[in-house]
């Protein structure tokens, strides 16, 4: 009984030290200044982070759209409202779905690429031989693939918000054939630009924010071998979806919930 | 470092698809005007009921729109609804004073929004002026009760 | 032996966890010469070495380079330090996103402002002293072992080094690459008179080009001398090592019960 008392005590104090040390790596890295060598870092990091997502975004938001459209016109036809079709679209991507669709993508995609990525530098002592340069990782290295996650994942929500609302008009307007123009003006009327698109960037901001912490803390901290590797892998995926879900909740209920 | 100008360019083709998405999403969707205020005027009227009417909502004539529902409020002197709106500016000086603002619903469930009628009168609605002449919204729950003391009668 | 010292290691003690790694280790590194390290397997030699690149900090004891005190820097002076040692790491550690050129490229970017032209030069004659000058476009994953080692090699003493330190240089080479690179760490000490100290535990090729040998067992010094007098040396422990015998004062069994026993523990019983 003692015994398992003074386990749950580890367990906690080896929780807390892990939050403290990853505090501690974010500051680290995050301050930095900027330089030319540091933007073009941050280029390559955007190209590997963003340019290479947009793809799986693209498709994804598409079909979601789709999918939105098709449900909620099947939904709405019953109550006579199916021309309300453009704002339930809109509204629940640019909301909820772009952000964390977006965000949890961007955590299989490009999460578990950079911790596998940092991971395999720290194995193969390149982090190390780094420091013995005299150069450190974490503005080498960290800095510029936190900043990549951080830039990228908003414009990735964007890109999928766009492409969600134009998949939905293909399915309720080309094909279910509500009508055109008050598939716009309803979502005009509805969607207000501060409180429900600036909101759903926040929400994103803060995701990317996360799940590039997470991954690449993940990666630097994660024991050299190629079983570390693959568990820190699968860690950095299962945190970051966690993460992002549970914040989407509290983001929520502060921004829509009206609960000051 | 050597410089790789396609990656560069994918880059900045991401970050412009960013930026123009953005605009996609401040102007088509949530209906951001590009026209600034200078080009709507101002009316108010007071409703006795606005129901379920929302802060851009559309305001309408014959059925087209004519400019949005910017804020309501109650009035603390009468205690009914005030609700302000912003004209579109072609039709200033254009609507006679004894205009009637009515809150209609779309469908039978559908969102709320104001429907302008003119009148014949010859002096005209400026900026700033206030609709006497308004029907407040049709709330469901009233229709109903009425409906039943009518049959309970 | 009298010639100026440019590392010295005094009193060190460090552990990992409750492991003992290094019981007091004393080391003088004389300034301008080859200094073996050498050990079995497993008596932390990296772990020294990363001592004395300040990676990582003892629990006790100093460790003074030209007379600084490596964990008494601020992180400002450590990475200035740095910029005066290279270090060959095991694996090469060359960076797996750079071509060869820029990984020999690297810290002369970084540390100075050299011009283009200027760095390209540089780059290229350490390329040629390690004899890959033809390979400069290649990745890292199209590099042999051997030679990886050797780009490493270059990159170690591409900032023209006061000390180099090499891990365990001469592991998993086949003979023509072992010769190669036996040759090429001899060459670099002579032509820059760098002061280099070498991790190993070849001690063939080591004793061959050192001018000084430590051998570390059991978290201590065990023995230390030139190549010449080491062999003579009586001391179980050196005996054992140098001459290669699978028992003696490092034994040939993990700490385990009886074996006797072992074998006819009832069923059931078996752990």
């Amino acid at each position: 009984m003692i015994d398992r008392i003074a386990q749950l005590g580890r367990a906690t104090l080896d929780m807390l030290s892990a939050v403290g040390r990853a505090g501690l790596f974010l500051l680290q890295s995050i301050v930095c200044l900027p330089s030319r060598e540091g933007l073009y870092l941050w280029v390559r990091q955007m190209h590997f982070v963003g340019v290479m997502s947009v793809a799986i975004v693209l498709v994804s938001g598409l079909f979601i759209g789709m999918v939105l459209a098709l449900q909620g016109f099947t939904i709405l036809v019953d109550f006579g409202a199916d021309e309300a079709l453009g704002q339930m679209v809109s509204l629940s991507l640019v909301r909820e779905l772009a952000p964390v669709v977006a965000a949890l993508l961007f955590a299989g995609r490009a999460g578990s690429a950079l911790t596998a990525e940092i991971g395999l530098m720290k194995a193969t002592e390149q982090l190390t031989s780094m420091e013995m340069i005299g150069v450190d990782p974490l503005r080498r290295i960290v800095a510029p693939r936190l900043w990549a996650g951080f830039v990228s994942l908003p414009i990735l929500t964007v890109i999928f918000a766009v492409v969600g609302i134009w998949g939905g008009y293909l399915v309720g307007v080309d094909w279910l054939g509500v009508y055109e123009g008050s598939y716009w003006s309803n979502m005009q009327d509805s969607v207000d630009f501060v409180d429900d698109v600036l909101n759903g960037m926040v929400k994103s901001l803060v995701f990317g924010l996360v799940v590039t912490w997470i991954a690449v803390f993940q990666g630097y901290d994660l024991v050299p071998t190629s079983e570390g590797i693959s568990r820190a892998t699968t860690r950095t995926v299962v945190y970051a979806s966690l993460a992002v879900l549970g914040l989407d909740f509290v983001l929520t209920a502060l921004m829509f919930g009206d609960l000051g | 470092m050597k410089r790789n100008s396609v990656l560069e360019l994918g880059v900045g083709v991401f970050m412009l698809a960013g930026i123009l998405g953005l605009v996609f999403l401040g102007l088509r969707v949530s209906g951001l005007g590009v026209s600034g205020p200078s080009d709507t005027y101002t009316l108010t009227a007071n409703f006795a009921n606005i129901g379920g009417l929302r802060p851009q909502a559309k305001v309408t004539m014959s059925g087209v729109r004519v400019g949005k529902v910017t804020d309501i409020s109650l009035d603390p002197q009468w205690f009914d609804a005030r609700v302000t709106m912003e004209i579109d500016d072609a039709y200033e000086g254009k609507l006679s004073g004894d205009t009637t603002a009515a809150i209609l619903t779309s469908g039978l469930l559908g969102e709320q929004y104001i429907g302008l009628t003119v009148g014949g009168s010859p002096d005209m609605l400026e900026d700033g002026d206030v609709i006497h002449d308004t029907q407040q919204a049709l709330v469901l729950e009233e229709l109903i009760q009425q409906f039943v003391s009518n049959m309970a009668n | 032996m009298d010639d100026p010292v440019m590392v010295e290691v005094r009193d060190l003690h460090f552990a990992r966890g409750a492991t003992e790694i290094f019981r007091g280790v004393d080391l003088r590194i004389p300034l301008g010469k080859i200094t073996a390290i050498m050990g079995p397997s497993g008596t932390g030699k990296t772990t020294l070495l990363k001592l004395i690149g300040g990676q990582l900090v003892p629990d006790r004891g100093q460790v003074l380079i030209d007379g600084q005190d490596v964990h008494q820097l601020s992180r400002r002076s450590l990475f200035r330090l740095r910029r005066r040692m290279g270090m060959l790491f095991q694996s090469g550690a060359l960076f797996s996103d750079l071509d060869v050129f820029e990984n020999v490229a690297f810290p002369l970017r970084v540390h100075t402002d050299l011009p283009n032209p200027m760095i390209r030069d540089i780059v290229l004659m350490k390329l040629q002293a390690v004899g890959l000058r033809g390979a400069r476009h290649l990745m890292p994953s199209e590099l042999s072992g051997g030679m990886a080692r050797r780009v490493a090699l270059a990159r170690a003493v591409a900032l023209d080094p006061d000390l180099v330190l090499y891990d365990e240089p001469f592991v998993g080479q086949d003979p023509i690459s072992m010769g190669v690179l036996v040759q090429l760490i001899k060459k670099v000490n002579q032509a820059l008179g760098l002061t280099a100290i070498i991790v190993s535990h070849d001690i063939k090729e080591t004793l061959s080009i050192a001018d000084y040998v430590y051998i570390i067992a059991d978290g201590k010094v065990m023995s230390h001398g030139t190549p010449k007098t080491l062999d003579v040396n009586d001391d179980a422990h050196v005996r054992q090592f140098v001459h290669g015998e699978p028992d003696g004062p490092v034994p040939f069994h993990y700490p385990a019960p009886d074996f006797y026993e072992d074998i006819l523990a009832p069923a059931g019983q078996f752990s």
